[in-house]
Parts: structure tokens; sequence; C-alpha cells
């Protein structure tokens, strides 16, 4: 690694001050960020640390009965705390790398990485939640732009999620047991004005929504009626499983994952 | 350089880090604590398990910095007052829960944080709580055994291989 700086602001104000300084970059649990600097793909002159920021630690309900997520909760705070509200969203965050990977690596954090396998992008897109930051909030279905990528601007930090609360969900992942991320994921949301299916794991394009397999799934909520779908896109293909494979993943994980809630 | 304080082990420990350092070189190398052993450096495989503020964390996968002001508990710490092994230790000898060793402060560790959540985990649950200890010579048989006799659970119907 290449020394840097370390700020730990305790104030979300005095965290985007931070972030104005040159070549700085925001650290959460830094799960991935860590062995990123590690590898020397990033070099930073000043990271600025946001795991002392209260306000954006924590898990409620608002009074539009969405589930409120801070930004810098751990996966293992979300596992404890959103399954009495949001059981289909503590179930992701319960599975996430390993329990000492989960005492330290955020939500915020995972969602401004977006990892192509990563699973929280999945369950915001599939949950068509909202991503707040310290300026802005957005859609989900707006905010993951690709591999890496998201509509995050330069010095913009991941504050808080918010979830609209489905009638079920189901996040059904296939583990790649040596990163402990899935192969391939799907997350199911039923609403009661229709279905979400999110994907990870899979595209070169990072987490997506399967529209087709939506469409069929609001006018008939059953594994046979994704049966006939092929997940189409342009899919990973490395050594742990073809493009061909990854795609064929796409249809049984959401399969299994409908056939856990239908 | 920023001066770091904690309290390791029940103890103050204090001492100047770089941005960069890790937690577990500032154990290891600025307070001499060993025990917590580097295997990876790539957070996979646990050997660095040391506990935060009463969680469990990847010391190599943790800057210094970041623990400023918390409590850390290490293997060292681990032993009765009088040195005597604990009973998550004794159970690792007395069930041979260690082949070459590498990986048992984290394994420790790693029991001692799920049986302070789960006090009588069901085998499988032993098991999904090592997801992410890796044990080169791959003895986790006698492992989970260790943690099973370490809950106060009846181990004879596990099988050692």
């Amino acid at each position: 690694m290449y020394n840097f700086d370390v700020e730990r602001p305790t104030s979300i104000v005095d965290a985007v001050q931070a972030m104005s300084k040159e070549e700085a970059q925001p650290i959460s649990g830094g799960q991935t960020l860590i062995p990123t600097l590690k590898a020397r793909l990033a070099a930073p002159s000043v990271l600025v640390s946001l795991t002392g920021i209260e306000e954006m630690k924590g898990v409620r309900m608002s009074d539009d009965g969405r589930l409120c997520i801070g930004g810098g909760t751990t996966h293992t705070t979300v596992a404890a705390e959103a399954a009495a509200h949001y059981p289909g969203l503590a179930s992701v965050a319960a599975r996430i790398g390993d329990p000492a990977v989960r005492n330290r690596g955020t939500i915020g954090g995972s969602l401004a990485n977006n990892d192509p396998s990563a699973c929280y992008p999945a369950a915001a897109l599939g949950s068509g939640a909202t991503i707040v930051t310290n300026n802005r909030e957005i859609a989900a279905d707006d905010y993951f732009l690709g591999m890496f990528t998201t509509a995050l601007e330069e010095g913009e930090i991941v504050t808080e999620v918010k979830f609209p609360i489905p009638q079920a969900a189901h996040y059904e992942k296939f583990l790649q047991p040596a990163s402990r991320f899935p192969l391939v994921a799907v997350f199911v949301a039923r609403f009661s004005d229709g279905v979400r299916v999110a994907v990870t794991g899979a595209s070169n394009d990072g987490v997506f929504r399967w529209t087709e397999a939506e469409e069929a799934l609001s006018a008939n909520f059953s594994a046979d009626a994704v049966a006939g779908l092929k997940a189409e896109g342009d899919m990973i293909s490395d050594l742990h499983g073809t493009a061909e494979y990854r795609a064929h993943l796409v249809g049984v994980m959401t399969k299994r994952a409908v056939a856990a809630i239908a | 350089m920023t001066q770091v304080k904690m309290t390791v082990n029940g103890k103050t420990a204090s001492g100047d880090v770089e941005g960069r350092t890790l937690l577990a070189q500032f154990l290891r190398d600025d307070q001499g604590l060993t025990g917590t052993h580097i295997g990876c450096d790539t957070s996979q495989c646990g050997a660095c398990v040391v506990h935060v503020n009463g969680q469990a964390v990847k010391a190599c996968t943790m800057l210094a910095i970041e623990a400023d002001g918390a409590t850390v508990d290490t293997i060292e710490g681990q032993a009765n007052a009088d040195g005597s092994l604990n009973v998550i230790q004794q159970a690792f000898q007395d069930h041979h829960g260690l082949q070459c060793g590498f990986c048992t402060p984290g394994m420790v560790m790693s029991a001692a944080a799920l049986l302070k959540d789960n006090p009588k985990p069901t085998e499988a649950e032993v098991r999904h709580y090592l997801d992410g200890n890796i044990c080169r010579c791959t003895g986790y048989h006698n492992i989970v055994k260790a943690i099973m006799a370490a809950s106060g659970q009846d181990v004879s119907a596990i099988a050692a291989e």
C-alpha cells in the first residue's frame, strides 16, 4: 500500500468538507477498498473515514413505511435490525462475505463501489430503493450505471438508503465459495403493483433488472412463468463460469427465488 | 505519523502509526503481539481475527487509526488470569483442534465471538460461522468438535477424522 493520510470526521458536513481535498477517497468498512489499496489499484492521498459518523448509522422505519438504513450501517447490524421489518433484505445482509467481514462492511460502501457481483446492489435495485446522498436522492433505477460505476458525483457520499417494503422478497445466491461473492444471484421482490427481478454477478454491465421475467411474474407469480425465458445481455465469462452458464443460472436462481416465496 | 491509543487485552496501548498501518501490523510490530497471524493478507483466511469493541474483525483489513480509542482483544488476552487455558483453548487442546496451529488464533477468536452471541450453536451453525476462517491443514472436523465441546455440548457423536 502507498501511504495516505486518514481523516476521521464525525459528521456528514465535515466528511463532505474533507472530501473536497485533492485525491480524497471515502472509506467506509474498507472490506473492498483496503484490499484494493494493498494491490495498488488505487492510490488516494487522503482517505476520509466514514465510520465515525453516528448520524449515518442505524436502521429505522420512516413515517411513509419505508425502511431507512444509514449508509454507514454494517451488514451485521442490518441482518439483525432489518429482520423484523424486511426479512428478505436482512437475509441478503446476513449472507455477505463472512462474519468478520459483515462486522466492518457497510451498505453505503457496497452501493458506492457497485461491484458487479456484490449482493446489496441486487437488493437495492430489486426493491426499487432510493439512494440518499449528502445532496440528493437517487432512484436505484437511475443509480447503477455499470460495472463499478454509479451516478455518484466526485466527493458524493451515500448517507442513507430507503427501501420500500414488498409483500415478499427472496434473494437466491449461488455462492462462489472462494470469494463468498455470488457467482450469480437474483433478488425477486413481489409488490402489490408488480414484481421486480434484479440480477447480480452475471453481466459485464453490473447489476440489472430482468424485465422479461418481471413481466411474466407480474402476470403469473410462479416458477413456471419464467421457465421458457432466457436472460439476454453481455454476460461475464471467466474461469468460474462461461457466459452461457451464467445466463442459465439467472433463470435457475430466479425460479428458486420465486418458489421460495410463491 | 499519527498517535493512536487503544485498550488491548485490558491494557492501554499507544504508538505512532502511518495512515496505511493495519491493525494487524500495529498489534504485531508495534505491540509485539504476534499471536495475531497474517496468513493471506487479503481478508480471506481469518488467521488475523481479533475483537474490536467486542466484534470479530479481520485485523489485516482494518486501519490501525480506525481502532483509535477502541477496545481490542487478541489471542494473547484469552487465557485465564492464572495463565491456564480458557474453555475454548482447552477444548482445542483436548479435541486436537489444531495441526500446524497457524490458523488457531483466528479460529479461537472467531469461536469466542460465536459463542458470545450463540452459546449453544448447532454443528451446522459452527461450520457456517467459520466461513471466513481457513485451516490450511484442512482440520475442520476437530475444530468444530472443539467449539461444540467448549459450548458444553456432548461431542461423542461427532466423528473424529
